[in-house]
């Protein structure tokens, strides 16, 4: 099963596709991309269609998807956790 | 080998213009609020016949009202209309939205309501309508070159599983139909915010990406003059958050997956401006999702492609509106909204270029005829964009 998509190898944030997704669960992702797999153990419940990051990041650091810049991080996020607007917000507006 | 070929064929009614519709409604169409009470009644005397009420036409100026009579001549001239008929609190106004439908020529006429009253005004309303009714009952079906069909695109109520799954299907479908000629438009310029360098090196032109940017510099500069804070609590909307979509630029780089991978952007609209050849078209409009409808039928599109992840709802009067939705908890508790499940995509199922034939394979069946979800649930949103307020 996979558990969760990202579009580009280097992107920091994929996408839950499957409900059910808790904490501890081994998860595994499509990079759609490259049709490769890979994986990450979650760190918190994350609901599907929300995002789980990939990488431990900083306030400050540029959040990756589609391998573009969809934002910085506003408090810091570990790898498996549930990554949303309660650390990740827009640079623009 | 794609579901479609230059050999492909749909049936659609062929028009007075050239123009080829996929469907053959005799619409009521108010000029103003104050006309909508007699165009409902025409269409509830007048079996087949589709009153289309709104809430304005009164006290506009300048380049609000151009738009106004824009987008009301644009609906009229939509190929998915058969014959029209007009109602408005007075004769010149009304005269003007039938002058320009009639340039298709389609039958179309106009009626004033002062010095008649609602009554007299329904009666004469009602011969016209019944006769247009009867008229179009035995207008047919013929089969047209798929070049012919112009397909509009705007997703909903989009969440992450949009721009993983259901936009890029449409952006593959685009591809396809984008080789065969067809007509095809997409806009919703705030929601380009972010991903605006992507769409601005896919114009075909130099001067088409400089009235691209012009396009979407005038509206950020509308979203800068009217903010309060930022534009957080609208774009990305509190349903995209719930749905996971974090900021606008995560939100606009899913959208943009719908113009596909090989389309150029042809040339650039205004709203409701008609497009002159085909190709792609970008058009400058909101995001909300029923304007933005509202203004791609009045620029003559006659297919609508909509992709959603959370589950908008959305249809209109005279275009039918295809959804497609690529997140499996929405196709299980929203069914009814749904015409094509693209949920085979993000678990691998089905790739990219089979859903995107499943999606033209839609678009083909309902150019031939079969209701969407919802025509068949009797979504007719039809919502006009006001540029400010009336004098």
């Amino acid at each position: 099963m996979i558990h969760f998509v990202l579009h580009d190898a280097k992107d920091t944030v994929a996408v839950v596709v499957v409900e059910g997704v808790k904490a501890g669960m081994k998860l595994n992702g499509w990079i759609m991309d490259e049709d490769k797999m890979t994986g990450v153990d979650a760190r918190q419940d994350i609901p599907i269609g929300h995002k789980v990051a990939l990488k431990d990041m900083q306030p400050g650091d540029t959040v990756l998807k589609y391998g573009i810049d969809i934002g910085k991080v506003v408090a810091p996020i570990k790898a498996g956790e549930h990554a949303h607007v309660q650390n990740i917000k827009t640079k623009r507006w | 080998m794609s579901v479609i070929s230059k050999q492909t064929t749909f049936l659609g009614y062929r028009r007075e213009n050239g123009r080829v519709g996929v469907r053959n409604h005799v619409i009521i169409l108010p000029l103003d609020d104050l006309s909508n009470a007699a165009a409902e009644a025409v269409a509830h005397n007048i079996k087949g016949a589709m009153a289309i009420p709104h809430p304005y036409g009164r006290l506009q100026f300048g380049a609000d009202l151009d738009l106004h009579f824009r987008t009301l001549i644009g609906t009229g001239s939509n190929p998915n209309v058969a014959a029209v008929v007009v109602i408005g609190i007075e004769d010149g106004w009304t005269q003007k939205v039938v002058d320009g439908i009639a340039a298709t020529g389609k039958p179309v006429s106009g009626f004033g309501i002062e010095g008649h009253g609602d009554h007299d005004t329904i009666m004469r309303a009602s011969k016209a309508a019944r006769e247009y009714v009867q008229w179009a009952s035995e207008k047919h079906r013929e089969a047209c070159p798929i070049s012919e069909l112009w397909v509009s695109t705007k997703c909903g109520e989009s969440d992450t599983t949009s721009g993983c799954g259901s936009n890029p299907t449409v952006g593959n479908a685009f591809d396809k139909l984008y080789e065969l000629g067809n007509t095809l438009v997409f806009g919703e310029t705030t929601e380009l915010t972010g991903g605006e360098r992507i769409v601005a090196d896919r114009c075909r032109t130099p001067d088409v990406k400089e009235r691209f940017m012009f396009m979407f510099n005038r509206y950020q500069e509308v979203i800068e003059r009217h903010k309060t804070s930022d534009l957080s609590d609208s774009q990305p909307t509190k349903g995209n958050i719930a749905g996971g979509l974090t900021t606008i630029e995560e939100k606009a780089l899913g959208n943009i997956q719908k113009i596909g991978k090989k389309c150029l952007v042809d040339g650039v609209l205004d709203k409701a401006e008609a497009p002159t050849g085909p190709g792609l078209w970008f058009m400058d409009s909101s995001s909300a999702a029923a304007e933005m409808v509202t203004l791609v039928a009045a620029a003559g599109f006659v297919v609508h492609t909509f992709p959603t992840g959370q589950g908008n709802v959305i249809g209109n009067p005279i275009l039918p509106v295809i959804k497609l939705c690529a997140n499996p908890r929405t196709v299980r508790l929203m069914s009814e909204h749904i015409d094509v499940d693209v949920t085979g995509l993000l678990q691998r199922e089905v790739t990219l270029d089979q859903a995107g034939d499943k999606l033209l394979e839609s678009i083909l069946r309902t150019a031939n005829g079969r209701l969407t979800a919802a025509e068949a649930l009797g979504h007719r949103e039809f919502v006009l964009t006001r540029l400010y307020e009336s004098a």
